[in-house]
């Protein structure tokens, strides 16, 4: 039998949090489980604190509150660099629930907008303060404790940051695959380049191979052929309803060079 | 087992219930409050059929937890018309053939009206995207697209 | 908008042009509730204290059930009743035992064996849908795992694990005597040896759910007098009412169905699985019961479109006449028969498509698989083999280097034409949607395609049903012992030829059983269908494009006026020798309790009340 626990702030909701608990952000990945009787949990742990939806610059980041929902992210100024990704999570009605938060817990095909998170190298801050870099946390969510208050990202420069979200369904569809790319530049030439694939395992992945072989190069068609050849290297996509490993390996290369040389999707 | 209260203001009335650990928004307007007009089609986020309005923005009724609700103004397509007098989305959806099976027009009226409130006067990819999370299976999209341009002109007109 | 243009300069003179309501616009009649959102549902009906109903099911493919533990579920808060198969009081059937057709072969929950993922074994009625769901997940199932087959090709293998005890060779039995539905019409082999060109081709389509957005469901309560309501998302209300019936064995006088509101259907709300749980919970309990598919179920669990699987193979001339043509086709049904059986005599009588083809061969396999019983979807038995059809003269138009639509309006059938299923074409109108396509598409066709007409050139010689060569290979049960080829024809050991005959009349296969199933042509809206024979005068028209005729033509037998069909074939099926034996006299019919109400005769089934739909 289910109850539901509310409380005013997280680190009171922390210390509630037993392995029969589940923290509830915006309902979306939460009350699908109530509703096909997710035998996992049986407590729902939620928190009237409205501060979690802040978003706000902090030194040279951008803090995004755990309860912020895409709808909140395509609002505020400070993310404007990340509106067209929560714009691509979901209809009008999943944006306004969907929070960033839970987007960090979403399953395969879900979390675009953690993909994002991992190019931008967020920062994850938990209820007790400390704070983890996105891609450890991402390998290990599965068993974390604590609640997640905050992360924040630094802001991109200009072009720098590219997202595209790959579906079969137009205007929206679940990912076939989502690919975020931070590219900064040095004298017009890329480096220390960020490549994340959603979709493409258990979790968003960075393409690390495909980072390497960016290192140094000019942004053009010559310049990415390399990373473009080992842009699967480390991914490990499975097959599911929406496209078969097989697939996903094959067109990866091609969407990553659409979004590198800001082609138009076809 | 345990029951918990909650209030709130549906399509204008002040509405109080208890409802179970776990309850949904949807089941509770449906069965609690006897709002049939939101529909089940997925319980997952995926159709759309369940939008309802919360303090005017379109919500999944099905993935909202009840007592989320307490104290906010929820819409339904059931408050839409005002008394006998259609409102013109529902006038132009009856018109222009907006709907065949009719079980998605609930959460498409929800998603336009929504779109309405905030851009009078949309484009046609806007009112796609409004309702992109909106899915029609027998219809087709283009009618519904159709019906809510002519609402919106109506409904300009009125304000002019 | 959308916009519709009518063609009525194309066969203007067979129609009155007085339609009153085609053509203009008219606002749908109950558009009022939906746009208000009161449009009754099967859900939009409230009980004061309704039960929800969840179904254990099957995790496997194919599994023995050894056991069955409720007891937890038993003991669960909120839990009134748990429905175990033995609960069900005539816990077999298949759908069309409506109209006689098939034998029963699906439980209701299933006790034994499991055959598909999602397969129900028990059902439980708790007061809330989420209690319902706490108690599913705590009974305990001992299933012996068994091996499955999810091709429709490695089920006909000898050693193919099988699917269904009712059918051992994981074919539906056609006509007591063949695992496939054969269809022969004229030669093929000679066909194809005298064809400049043989072209081949393989297709398939998967299954494909209807996922309408309202999923199935049903809520049954009881009423007074020992009656029950139902309130259901069926769109067959009457076969809903008739399964229920028979399945709980009760008289459908005690059943009171409500439908009519569906949120989206396509062919996926026929099945009537909801209904009869629904109405059983209800009777258990003597309480309102809600049972419905959740979205996970309907996508997993609701029977989609299935599978289809053709290979066609053509005999081509290098003038792009299409000489003979062979299908070999596999319906996959899924683990039980549900409604593939019929898709496919439905699909066989559609056969060669709409082309006039004077050498026609056919076998068409009904076969299960542990997948997803297969149902109805708009147009099933018909879409996928039309879709191949298609694809393959797409395909012959390659190998001829003729242009596409040319090529179908050089081989489409005309007025009086006769098909390969042994009744004349009527009303075609394939040559003017070609040519209108290619004016929309703006496809350039050659002014003698453009020049041709389906009232024109059709009959005659065409009209022939010509010599057929027969076999009786595939017989039930004999794909079990050996492995025998699955085309047409190949691995008969014998074959036989039926005489070719001539039609100067419209051929029913079946005649009607009663009188007022004569169709009335004043209600066909065809002025011609009442103005006699259906044949059009015979006209040595210059353009029409001579229909392949064999060297040696066999001489229609003028003393032959009409088919005679076969006894035990409801579509022809051409045996050898030629029938000589009359069927059996029916046996008188047996009404037996509790059905005393409704039809008492032999054909008809006892499960339904009132007339028959005309």
């Amino acid at each position: 039998m289910l109850t539901v626990e509310t409380f005013d702030t997280l680190v009171q909701a922390a210390s509630a949090m037993t392995p029969q608990s589940r923290y509830l952000g915006g309902g979306t990945l939460v009350m699908r489980g109530v509703n096909y009787g997710d035998q996992s949990f049986q407590r729902i742990v939620r928190v009237k604190d409205r501060s979690l939806r802040e978003i706000r610059s902090e030194g040279g980041r951008i803090v995004i509150g755990a309860g912020a929902t895409m709808a909140n992210v395509m609002a505020a100024s400070e993310t404007a660099f990340l509106a067209n990704v929560a714009r691509q999570v979901g209809g009008p009605a999943v944006r306004n629930m969907a929070t960033v938060g839970g987007n960090l817990f979403a399953e395969h095909p879900y979390g675009d907008f953690t993909t994002a998170l991992l190019a931008l190298d967020a920062t994850v801050r938990l209820s007790d303060g400390s704070e983890q870099p996105i891609e450890s946390f991402l390998s290990s969510r599965s068993s974390m404790r604590g609640l997640v208050a905050s992360v924040s990202v630094p802001r991109p420069m200009g072009d720098e940051f590219r997202f595209r979200k790959v579906s079969r369904v137009k205007p929206k569809g679940v990912s076939v695959m989502s690919i975020a790319v931070w590219l900064p530049r040095q004298g017009g030439r890329i480096s220390q380049a960020r490549i994340a694939f959603g979709a493409m395992g258990a979790t968003p992945l960075r393409a690390k191979s495909a980072e390497q072989a960016l290192d140094g190069v000019n942004l053009d068609a010559q310049g990415i052929e390399r990373a473009l050849s080992v842009a699967t290297t480390g991914l490990n996509p499975t097959d599911d309803s929406l496209a078969s490993a097989w697939y996903r390996n094959e067109v990866a290369p091609v969407h990553l060079r659409r979004v590198l040389l800001g082609e138009e999707s076809r | 087992m345990v029951k918990t209260p909650i209030r709130f203001t549906l399509n204008g009335s002040e509405t109080a219930l208890f409802v179970d650990g776990g309850a949904n928004l949807l089941d509770t307007l449906r069965r609690g409050v006897g709002d049939l007009s939101p529909k089940y089609g997925c319980g997952q986020g995926t159709c759309g059929t369940c939008t309802v309005l919360i303090d005017g923005e379109p919500h999944l009724s099905c993935l909202t937890l009840a007592e989320t609700a307490e104290g906010r103004s929820i819409e339904t397509t059931n408050g839409l018309a005002n008394g006998a007098e259609l409102h013109p989305l529902q006038k132009a959806f009856m018109e222009n053939f907006g709907a065949q099976c009719g079980y998605c027009t609930p959460g498409m009226l929800m998603a336009a009206k929504a779109l309405l409130s905030k851009n009078p006067n949309p484009s046609r990819e806007e009112i796609v995207e409004a309702i992109s999370g909106n899915i029609c299976r027998c219809t087709g999209y283009e009618p519904i697209i159709d019906a809510i341009m002519i609402a919106a002109g109506q409904l300009r007109g009125r304000v002019a | 908008m959308s916009s519709i243009e009518f063609r009525k300069d194309l066969f203007a003179d067979e129609r009155d042009d007085t339609l009153k309501e085609i053509g203009k616009p008219t606002i749908r009649q109950d558009i009022l509730g939906h746009v208000t959102g009161r449009s009754p549902y099967f859900d939009d009906h409230l009980f004061d204290g309704l039960l929800h109903m969840r179904c254990v099911r099957s995790p496997h493919h194919h599994a023995r059930i050894r056991s069955i533990d409720t007891s937890a579920a038993d003991r669960m808060p909120g839990v009134r009743r748990v429905i175990r198969p033995e609960d069900v009081p005539n816990n077999l059937n298949t759908l069309l035992s409506l109209i006689n057709f098939g034998k029963d072969d699906e439980a209701l929950l299933q006790g034994k064996k499991v055959a598909y993922v999602g397969e129900p074994v028990v059902a439980i009625i708790a007061e809330t849908e989420r209690q319902a769901r706490d108690a599913v997940a705590v009974v305990r199932v001992d299933y012996e795992v068994l091996p499955h087959v999810l091709d429709v090709e490695e089920a006909l293998e000898p050693n193919a694990p099988v699917v269904s005890e009712t059918y051992p060779n994981n074919t539906f039995d056609y006509h007591d005597l063949y695992d496939h539905q054969k269809l022969r019409f004229g030669d093929v082999d000679k066909g194809f040896a005298e064809a400049d060109h043989i072209v081949e081709g393989r297709y398939q389509m998967s299954p494909i759910e209807q996922a309408p957005t309202e999923t199935c469901g049903a809520i049954a309560a009881p009423e007074t007098n020992n009656r029950f309501v139902c309130y259901t998302s069926t769109q067959a209300l009457f076969f809903s009412l008739g399964t229920t019936a028979k399945l709980l064995n009760m008289p459908s006088s005690q059943l009171h169905f409500i439908g009519g509101t569906v949120g989206g259907g396509f062919g996926g709300k026929v099945d009537s699985l909801h209904e009869p749980l629904a109405v059983l919970g209800s009777k258990l309990t003597g309480a309102p019961v809600k049972f419905t598919f959740d979205r996970a179920e309907e996508m997993q669990v609701g029977a989609p479109r299935g599978a289809e699987r053709w290979f066609i193979k053509d005999g081509v001339m290098n003038d792009g006449r299409i000489v003979a043509r062979q299908f070999t086709g596999f319906f996959d049904s899924g683990a039980y028969t549900r409604l593939s059986s019929y898709a496919i005599i439905k699909g066989t009588g559609h056969l060669p498509g709409p082309y006039s083809i004077p050498n026609v061969a056919s076998n068409v396999y009904c076969v299960y698989t542990n997948r997803t019983p297969a149902t109805a979807m708009r147009g099933f038995g018909i879409t996928g083999v039309d879709f191949s059809i298609e694809c393959h003269m797409d395909k012959v138009a390659e190998t001829v280097r003729m242009n596409p639509i040319e090529l179908r309006i050089l081989n489409s059938y005309r007025d009086g034409d006769m098909k390969a299923h042994r009744r004349l074409a009527k009303n075609t109108a394939l040559i003017e949607c070609c040519q209108v396509a290619a004016g929309k598409a703006k496809w350039p066709i050659s002014a003698d395609a453009a020049a041709q007409s389906s009232l024109q050139g059709g009959g005659g010689d065409r009209a022939i049903i010509p010599e057929t060569v027969t076999d009786q290979a595939g017989r039930i049960g004999e794909r079990r012992r050996s492995k025998i080829p699955t085309a047409p024809g190949e691995g008969a050991t014998s074959k036989g030829r039926v005489a070719a005959g001539s039609s100067v009349a419209p051929i029913v296969a079946v005649p009607p059983q009663r009188d007022d199933m004569v169709i009335d042509p004043s209600r066909t809206g065809h002025r011609k269908a009442g103005a006699g024979p259906a044949v059009p005068p015979v006209q040595a028209t210059p353009q029409a494009p001579p229909r392949y005729t064999p060297p040696t033509p066999a001489a229609p037998v003028q003393t032959i006026p009409s088919y005679t069909p076969p006894p035990a074939a409801p579509v022809v099926q051409p045996s050898q020798p030629a029938p000589a034996v009359q069927p059996p006299a029916p046996e008188p019919y047996q009404p037996s309790e509790p059905f005393q109400k409704g039809i008492k005769r032999p054909g008809v089934s006892r499960f339904i009340s009132g007339t028959r739909r005309r």
